[in-house]
């Protein structure tokens, strides 16, 4: 089997979930105004993302040595929807923009929340795939 | 320019897949090496254009570039499983190290973007 990376229907899988969370990222771009500054839209795309990541790669690791259909899952929903919501180059630039703003106290804080929050996230969707496996 | 920003992502989100891809086939490692390099080339490339933009030029290549292609080849999801990931398989250091060292990174990276398109 070659690798998925070289298989160019698994990369056109990958391309078809990261076109969706794209999509999705920047209507929540539309509906979420920043709050004072603070980027909400970034923040709520990347929590929620990394929570049904965590979710999502718990439940199919859960399920034994992976078949052509969790591979499937994993790279659709994994490494397609859920990257492509998420995003790591607005979230560099958000906080360069802010420090060179001067509003340095929003950035930081920015950092610690989106981090903090993103590492829970994913803490709690492996304990929801652990809880539904038991 | 919805449907091409649409485009772009999933453009974005493939490239990532082949490219973290490419790097773990060639140099094997459990630090996540690919979505690390992603992440900084992504970061600066949308440095780059929002730097642009704040110097006039038109926002709608920001929007299919920027919020369509570097977001989608960028990721905070995965950075945060692997991180999670590192720490469960009992290295806290690996994981603190792919945390701060990809904040690090790629702030330095977009910053230098910004700081490009400004001079250009």
């Amino acid at each position: 089997m070659r690798a998925p990376h070289r298989d160019p229907r698994l990369v056109l899988l990958v391309g078809a979930g990261g076109a969706a969370g794209t999509l999705l990222r920047w209507a929540v771009s539309e509906v979420v105004p920043a709050a004072d500054g603070f980027p909400l839209a970034t923040l709520a795309v990347n929590v929620v993302g990394s929570f049904v990541l965590g979710l999502l790669l718990e439940r199919l690791s859960r399920r034994g040595p992976e078949t052509p259909a969790a591979l499937r899952w994993r790279l659709g929903v994994g490494t397609g929807f859920c990257g492509g919501l998420t995003t790591w180059s607005s979230f560099a630039v958000e906080v360069d923009r802010l420090t060179s703003t001067g509003s340095v106290g929003t950035a930081a804080g920015y950092v610690l929340v989106s981090l903090a929050a993103g590492l829970l996230a994913v803490v709690a969707g492996i304990a929801l795939a652990a809880r539904r496996a038991r | 320019m919805i449907l091409l920003l649409t485009l772009a992502g999933g453009l974005g989100a493939a490239a990532r897949f082949v490219l973290d891809g490419a790097v773990r086939t060639r140099w094997p490692s459990r630090f996540p090496w690919g979505i690390l390099l992603v992440n900084v080339l992504g970061s600066l490339v949308l440095g780059f254009l929002t730097g642009l933009v704040l110097n006039g030029a038109d926002p709608q290549w920001r929007l299919v570039l920027g919020v369509g292609f570097c977001g989608g080849f960028t990721t905070f999801s995965t950075a945060m499983t692997d991180t999670v990931r590192l720490a469960r398989d009992g290295s806290v250091r690996l994981g603190l190290l792919n945390l701060l060292g990809t904040l690090g990174a790629t702030v330095t990276a977009a910053a230098f973007g910004l700081g490009l398109a400004v001079l250009l």
